[in-house]
């Protein structure tokens, strides 16, 4: 971040030239809250996301002890039934939809672009407006907790009837599920948005020579998990909106007594709520596919096959959303089918766990903190992958639905899959973002205590299911047999809990006062290690050309190429004006503070104040559109430091 | 701008596929809305399906004549939607605003006949949103296809008035631009409020002297208006608007053609299905 000191004095000038209306002007801080508001960088916009998924990973986890603490003791009276209704439906909510997803997409933004030699998204400004949107959903969903109707109750599946005004309004003007349809909604307006914005940006922004096939794995997942996210959104648009009519406007969709028919939320909210399970599972297998091949010093085995696994895991995830719905009668040939279709797709993930077996098959392994994450994903990841595969059989399942077993396979998925992955990416790429190495005793010390603190908690669940505690209750009684593993699974909370602790304090401190991580402290493979640390702005002085899969280990490996070919094109690209750079907006921004008063009108039935947002949300997309992208020009020197020209644009 | 053929509108040379971002951007976003309304109309026919009792006799609502005729209007505007294009394309300014005219004028028809159907319906045929599982499936989905179509109309207003702004950036056109854009909205409005006014008056064969005097406003304010937008028109300055612009034409005519072909969709399986 050398680039700072440069930028003020020449901006004036140049803005002063360019007679723009005063509403258009571009701002041009580039420290301070005013750079944050604003900025399009995408590097920033990644680690904003990130932060704030860190901070309901925080939230969500809190709200998973209090339910462990209440679930310790038989008939417990820690919380009120109400109230832990309102944890599980919001402990869930929250984990998927403000802690995974977008701290998925915080490695997309942040990670994505420089993995294919690009200086920035397609569409900087609607980057911007995705992660703001996000926060105004995240808002929405939470606010209740603040206010009188306290915060959704309904389960994160809110299957209709429990979300119609007969059930979920506890007085007049309950407003916690309309609250939790604004808030689900406008994170699906986030990350259909963004996500439309990294398929454009992977499709069109590659760095010359970067073909498809030599797309890292991870930028891969990620084009995958953006296609499943804006083909399977739309279903739960629809879900909401049709909930919504119910409610505002007393239509008949999920209204029994008008002839509908609750089932139709189910299988709209599972055509979507399948594709999301990939959503939240895609991404952490291209993080692990990128950290094994860095520690195990090869190339991935199979890349092809990996690819192709991954987009075979997209495709079929479309198909087996009924499995989640076995015991509603759909008939046998429905069930049969669609359990046939969850068994195939234990095939394609099969495949990629061969293959990561087989990239560390006589490796050179390097056990880092990442590498024990990325190892420690595998095998957890397997172990929910089993007992996934055990309730695809129809009849099993028919036992395991709505039991601790389901409880126990979907945290061993999202935390023994997704979250180990994600901490391990945090770790992995860490010292690309801020210069500086965790410190390698306590970052493995956190990761054993968070895999035994995950396994003590979940591993007693599947027995729990098995002896039949259902999901969901807040008390059961003290002769179930279901005591012993209760409290087990407390007490492994809590180790969990300490692990996530140290794991943060860790890195708190690190970004502080750790040791700096010198260029490619790993000896990477892809490009993103081919920069300084941490990365300059405009990512890379010159846009590196491509001439093999693990591109950045090839440019090591040939030097005297390399540099001459940058040479040649360093001159190329000044003798075109230098770098150029989006320009920051505040229109992003203020379009999402539209959609946010908007919804928090709506959820309140307030249609005037709702309108009022309409406008605002309206005016900003308006605004935004006649201020143009902008954008101006900087001249990169030899390391890092670069010069802004800011010439007219 | 003069330089017509100077830009290659099939190829984009800075994007690695060649095929512009904008229009990238609309196709994925397009593939999305394919779902959006795939859902709806599932929720439709699954109703129509499993109609319960007491269900309204949908053929006897519909009036299939009108909405023949707003299916063709619609249609024909996406031919006006091409014509914009390629005007565009050719550098051509004046040609392309009067085609976008034209689509904003057949989209606005479209929009008032869903008005008036709308308005018939819950007057009439007793239709409403919340009085039957049809009304709530029938509203729902055909709503929301009508606010695409409006979306559309405003996106094809702002394009219309965007082409004004001046070549020149030190000339003021912000405050302009708004209150063009504020007077076409006002003038929609009134415009609509006086068609489907008339259109009232004459089905209750009331005396034109007498709908003339009830809706003194709305008519008045629609040949203010009209007259107000046709003197905002005629600009003689050069514009920045040009061909360099066509893309982002382009991309409004992909939302829009796909918006009319969702309806061609909506038409066959809502409508015409119920008279087989």
């Amino acid at each position: 971040m050398d680039t700072i000191a440069h930028a003020s004095p020449h901006s004036h000038e140049a803005h002063a030239a360019e007679k723009r209306p005063w509403l258009f002007t571009r701002p041009t801080a580039k420290t301070g809250l005013v750079s944050w508001l604003t900025t399009v960088d995408h590097k920033r916009v990644g680690l904003m996301y990130g932060f704030s998924a860190l901070f309901f990973f925080l939230v969500g986890g809190f709200e998973a002890l209090l339910i462990r603490i209440q679930l310790a003791v038989p008939n417990n009276t820690f919380l009120q039934h109400q109230t832990y209704n309102e944890l599980f439906t919001m402990h869930a909510t929250t984990m998927i939809f403000l802690a995974v997803m977008p701290l998925s997409a915080a490695f997309f933004n942040y990670i994505m672009p420089l993995q294919i030699g690009a200086r920035d998204v397609a569409f900087p400004r609607l980057n911007g407006f995705a992660f703001w949107v996000f926060l105004a959903g995240a808002i929405i969903l939470n606010v209740g907790w603040f206010i009188r109707s306290s915060a959704p109750d309904i389960g994160w599946f809110g299957y209709a009837p429990l979300t119609s005004k007969a059930y979920s309004n506890q007085f007049a003007g309950d407003i916690s599920t309309d609250l939790w349809v604004m808030g689900l909604q406008i994170l699906g307006v986030s990350s259909v948005i963004g996500s439309l914005n990294f398929i454009v940006t992977i499709i069109n922004l590659r760095a010359p020579g970067m073909t498809m096939m030599r797309l890292p794995v991870f930028t891969w997942m990620t084009l995958i998990t953006a296609f499943l996210i804006i083909l399977s959104f739309p279903a739960i648009t629809i879900a909401l909106v049709e909930l919504m009519m119910d409610r505002n406007f007393d239509t008949g969709f999920f209204e029994i007594s008008k002839g509908g028919l609750p089932i139709l939320w189910q299988h709209l909210f599972w055509v979507f709520g399948h594709p999301e399970v990939y959503i939240l599972i895609l991404p952490a297998m291209g993080i692990i596919s990128e950290i094994l091949p860095t520690f195990a010093r090869k190339p991935l085995f199979g890349y092809p096959i990996v690819v192709f696994s991954g987009a075979s895991i997209g495709f079929l995830g479309f198909g087996v959303w009924s499995h989640h719905m076995f015991t509603t009668g759909m008939g046998a040939v429905a069930t049969a089918a669609f359990s046939l279709a969850t068994m195939a797709i234990a095939v394609p993930t099969g495949v990629k766990i061969f293959n990561w077996i087989g990239t560390l098959w006589n490796g050179h392994l390097k056990m880092t903190t990442p590498m024990m994450f990325a190892l420690g994903f595998i095998w957890m990841f397997m172990i929910g992958g089993f007992s996934g595969v055990m309730h695809a059989a129809a009849p099993a399942d028919a036992q395991q639905q709505d039991s601790y077993f389901v409880v126990a396979h979907f945290h061993y998925v999202l935390i023994g899959g997704s979250v180990f992955a994600l901490l391990a990416g945090i770790h992995y790429w860490f010292p690309l973002i801020f210069g500086r190495k965790v410190s390698e005793f306590w970052g493995k010390l956190s990761f054993w205590v968070i895999f035994v603190g995950f396994n003590v908690t979940f591993f007693p669940m599947h027995f729990l299911g098995l002896n039949g505690m259902p999901r969901r209750t807040a008390v059961y009684d003290g002769n179930m047999g279901w005591n012993t593993p209760n409290f087990i699974a407390t007490v492994g909370a809590f180790i969990l809990g300490i692990g996530i602790a140290i794991y943060f304090a860790v890195m708190i401190y690190t970004y502080f006062k750790g040791t700096n991580a010198g260029r490619d402290p790993w000896d990477g493979r892809t490009l993103e290690w081919a920069i300084p640390n941490p990365p300059p702005e405009y990512n890379f002085a010159v846009t590196p050309t491509v001439h093999a899969r693990d591109a950045f280990w090839y440019e090591k490996h040939h030097t005297d190429e390399i540099t001459k070919e940058k040479v040649r094109h360093a001159l190329a690209e000044s003798a075109h004006g230098g770098i150029h750079m989006p320009s920051p907006s505040w229109f992003p921004l203020f379009t999402a503070i539209g959609m946010l008063i908007g919804s928090l009108f709506l959820a309140n039935h307030n249609y005037t104040g709702a309108i009022c947002g309409g406008v605002l949300t309206l005016l900003g997309a308006y605004l935004w559109a006649f201020e143009g992208p902008g954008g101006y020009h900087m001249h990169a020197e030899p390391e890092g430091s670069a010069k802004d020209s800011y010439t007219k644009h | 701008m003069s330089h017509a053929g100077t830009i290659d509108h099939h190829h984009d040379a800075t994007t690695s596929t060649g095929i512009p971002n904008k229009k990238l951007f609309m196709w994925a976003f397009l593939a999305s809305d394919c779902m959006f309304f795939g859902a709806l109309i599932s929720t439709h026919l699954i109703y129509r399906l499993h109609s319960p009792p007491g269900s309204p006799v949908v053929s006897k609502i519909f009036s299939i004549e009108l909405t023949s005729f707003s299916t063709f209007i619609l249609l024909m505007s996406s031919l006006l939607m091409a014509l914009a294009v390629n005007s565009l394309q050719k550098g051509l300014v004046k040609s392309t605003r009067h085609n976008l005219l034209g689509t904003i004028f057949f989209g606005l028809i479209f929009l008032g006949c869903q008005v008036y159907e709308f308005n018939h319906f819950v007057h009439e045929k007793d239709l409403t949103l919340s009085n039957s599982i049809f009304g709530s499936t029938f509203y729902t989905l055909t709503g929301t296809h009508g606010c695409h179509v409006a979306i559309g109309v405003l996106w094809l207003v702002l394009m219309y008035v965007r082409s004004f702004k001046p070549a020149d950036p030190s000339r003021p056109w912000l405050a302009r631009a708004f209150v063009h854009f504020f007077l076409f909205v006002i003038t929609t409005v009134a415009g609509m409020a006086t068609v489907l006014g008339l259109v009232h008056a004459l089905h209750e064969h009331e005396p034109l002297v007498e709908f003339a005097g009830h809706n003194l406003l709305a008519i008045g304010t629609t040949i203010v208006g009209l007259t107000l937008l046709t003197w905002f028109g005629f600009s003689r300055q050069p514009v920045e608007f040009g061909e360099a612009n066509a893309i982002d034409v382009e991309s409004m005519g992909l939302y829009w053609h796909f918006v009319d072909i969702v309806w061609i969709v909506i038409f066959t399986v809502v409508y015409l299905l119920e008279y087989l």
